[in-house]
């Protein structure tokens, strides 16, 4: 809860000055009109729905911007209730309420491994939203089908990325981002050493090693960009390998070395905060943080950091962890209809243009993705960077006990970090998600 | 209640009016129990009936197929369960800790605010702030003064070479519990303190003043009077805290989330219902939890038994 609150006090401190940024793409863009709105008024105007959106970031603000320009073109009322920061913590909160066919909301936000889980008690939005669906990446949509029920709408889409400080690569002899993990941990070393004689509080790395949901992500990308597999391979559990056990080893002994002792605790927030205030030369986190590193009114590191893919193992090649994030109609909301026009809205060009620049999160529009302006206002949209293999968590495999297995693994992951050897741990996993498999 | 309603066995006139206005009194006393008992049913024994009968099924959040009885499967699995086990000693072992630090704390602050002093109500007030904070502030506060990178704990110690590096107090395995304790026992003491002064309060005056006559010494006169006078208080205080404690949850949860190695008992059994959506495994974990904290009661009340008779 209390995380909750003060995520919320950040994201909203921070997009109230989003609005007043130098970056003059930002200062001119307001929340889109909504199109065909006299019909939509005349129809459902007066019905309220109830929105359970984002807490990350610029999220809520943007989520509020939009709802409030969407009920003053519509007169539908729109509430907006943050979800958990948590990404479990929020699957719960729909699971308890699907569970008891509850309708305390209309429409939320699911996270991209959760479609599976949730299809029986999600509406089919491809009677209505089929033709705006086609706008969107493919690959997502498919992911959102199940059996052939169009059961969400994907919203915006996210994939890891490295941060780095470039005025401090410079100062430390270093011409170009690190290619492989063992490089970015010299480079964390040295960079760290020197830093730490003018601030104590200066670390080389920093991620989300708190145990929860982001460290799945997290050490997903780790292990598969060593060719260590993505846990679950063809239906296969493959998590307890050397080359996983290596990267895994590598990243526990770097804890309180070149990274805060404290990272074990740290979700998206902690890590953005440390990077943003100039206390890290290397993080690993969302596009979302890109807007925030960029603010000058939030951020210290303004023109001195810039992001790329992140390193590989041995052997391996860079990955990117998806993630993102789609809309999704309750099946037991009184205002079934009310709610898909706002869905439709939420996830049309113009708001994905909007959230784009905003608030730099990824579009699941290709035709967005390539408009200059959102390019300019989101590097990692750079070919280089935008292609970069993508891994997914092992939500097919793992179905309606998704949230059972990523709680494994993570679990066990964290007891690494904290100092137990991989090969201890590692077996143990392997056994949970096996029970989960068969 | 029952004394009265079982029927005198002596006969006679006089006798058997009694027993009969002694009958309508009782039917009077359980017509009028009676709403309270419905909520008592409503509230206490339906929630607890339902989780016991839900302990014996296979029920799950977002589950398709109709639910089924499993008998005791659920507890077979559980006994074998080493995760739940290992949060039932953590959860001991924090409790013993926090409780013992508690009492001796309390104790002492008690006996230092009942005897007299200049400042004595300010002093009372003040000493319950802590208890005043909600606990989710008070860890999140906590949970960023300890933090190794910008915490004022490690800032302070460092500057003033108690410690000699930031320490993780928080994430480091071997003092996760050390801190979390120390946060409950900085916050909870003064509750503790609070119900000690106010059976020290009730202990009458010329008891001590006899004593003095006497010439017991302060030892004596706190061992002799305080003491035994003070008893009842320091059962009930204990009994209140160690169920608090065995219950722990908002002070694990918001330092630590989901780690697996500081899980309490509440915490696992939260993450096995809401997080996992078990519920008829969460519903057996919640009837262990039940019933391990029913040995604590009871070792309470017949302790407090025996000290009375």
């Amino acid at each position: 809860m209390v995380a909750l609150l003060v995520s919320m006090s950040v994201a909203s401190a921070g997009t109230e000055r989003t609005g007043a940024t130098s970056l003059s793409a930002k200062a001119a863009i307001t929340a889109p009109k909504v199109p065909n709105a006299a019909a939509l008024k005349a129809k459902y105007g007066g019905q309220s729905i109830t929105f359970i959106g984002d807490s990350v970031g610029g999220g809520h603000t943007r989520d509020t911007a939009l709802a409030s320009r969407f009920s003053k073109d519509t007169g539908i009322k729109v509430k907006v209730v943050p979800h958990p920061t948590a990404s479990d913590a929020s699957y719960s909160q729909l699971a308890r309420v699907f569970t008891s066919h509850g309708s305390s909301f209309d429409v939320a936000m699911i996270d991209v491994v959760w479609p599976g889980a949730f299809a029986p008690y999600l509406v089919d939005l491809k009677p209505k939203l089929g033709a705006q669906a086609r706008l969107h990446a493919a690959g997502i949509v498919a992911n959102d089908t199940v059996e052939g029920h169009l059961v969400a709408m994907p919203w915006f889409g996210d994939f890891g990325i490295l941060y780095y400080r470039t005025d401090l690569l410079k100062k430390y002899g270093y011409s170009s981002p690190p290619k492989t993990w063992t490089q970015l941990f010299a480079m964390a070393k040295k960079i760290q050493d020197g830093e730490k004689a003018s601030n104590a509080q200066f670390s080389g790395l920093v991620f989300q090693g708190n145990s929860y949901e982001g460290l799945t992500c997290d050490a997903l990308e780790w292990i598969a960009s060593s060719g260590g597999g993505q846990f679950i391979d063809g239906g296969k559990v493959t998590i307890n390998n050397p080359k996983a056990a290596a990267i895994l080893d590598l990243f526990r002994k770097n804890i309180g070395v070149t990274t805060p002792r404290g990272v074990t605790s740290y979700q998206e927030g902690e890590a953005h905060t440390a990077f943003v205030t100039g206390n890290a030369a290397f993080m690993r986190n969302w596009p979302y943080a890109y807007s925030i590193a960029a603010d000058p009114k939030q951020s210290k590191v303004v023109g001195k950091f810039s992001v790329t893919t992140l390193p590989s193992g041995p052997g391996g090649h860079p990955v990117g962890t998806v993630g993102g994030w789609q809309l999704a109609v309750n099946k037991y909301s009184k205002h079934q209809d009310a709610a898909i026009e706002f869905v439709r809205y939420m996830t049309s060009p113009a708001v994905e243009k909007f959230d784009a620049i905003t608030n730099t999160n990824v579009p699941t529009i290709p035709s967005v993705a390539k408009d200059p302006a959102v390019v300019k206002a989101n590097p990692y949209l750079k070919p280089q960077i935008a292609t970069v293999a993508r891994v997914t968590r092992p939500a097919r495999y793992l179905g309606t006990h998704y949230n059972e297995g990523s709680k494994d693994i993570y679990q066990g992951i964290s007891q690494i970090l904290n100092g137990k050897p991989a090969k201890d741990v590692l077996p143990t996993i392997q056994a949970q998600l096996d029970r989960i498999v068969k | 209640m029952t004394s009265l309603a079982t029927p005198e066995p002596t006969s006679g006139p006089r006798r058997r009016r009694t027993t009969k206005l002694r009958r309508r009194q009782t039917r009077l006393a359980w017509l009028l129990l009676l709403p309270s008992l419905a909520v008592v049913a409503f509230v206490a024994i339906y929630p607890l009936g339902k989780t016991v009968y839900q302990s014996f099924t296979d029920q799950e959040f977002l589950q398709l197929e109709p639910t089924r009885w499993v008998g005791l499967e659920n507890y077979r699995e559980l006994w074998h369960d080493t995760v739940f086990r290992n949060s039932v000693w953590k959860t001991v072992e924090f409790t013993l800790i926090t409780v013992g630090f508690e009492f001796a704390l309390g104790l002492a602050i008690a006996l230092v605010v009942n005897s007299s002093f200049k400042g004595r109500g300010v002093m009372r007030a003040v000493m319950l702030v802590p208890w005043a904070i909600p606990t989710v502030v008070a860890a999140q506060m906590w949970k960023w003064m300890l933090d190794d990178t910008f915490g004022v704990v490690n800032d302070a110690g460092t500057r003033l070479h108690i410690l000699s590096h930031s320490h993780a107090w928080i994430s480091d395995p071997s003092t996760a519990l050390a801190a979390v304790c120390a946060v409950d026992i900085w916050k909870t003491t003064p509750f503790v303190a609070l119900l000690l002064l106010a059976g020290l309060q009730v202990i009458p005056g010329d008891l001590y003043e006899a004593a003095d006559v006497d010439g017991a010494s302060q030892l004596a006169q706190f061992w002799y009077i305080t003491l035994p006078l003070l008893a009842p208080a320091i059962l009930v205080t204990l009994i209140f805290r160690t169920l608090d404690a065995l219950r722990v949850f908002d002070v694990f949860y918001v330092f630590f989330g989901n780690r697996l190695d500081t899980q309490t008992m509440a915490i696992y059994n939260q993450d096995t219902i809401v997080g996992t959506g078990h519920v008829g495994y969460g519903a057996a974990i919640s009837v262990a939890i039940f019933l391990i904290i029913a040995v604590f009661v009871v070792i309470y009340v017949t302790f407090m038994r025996v000290t009375e008779d």
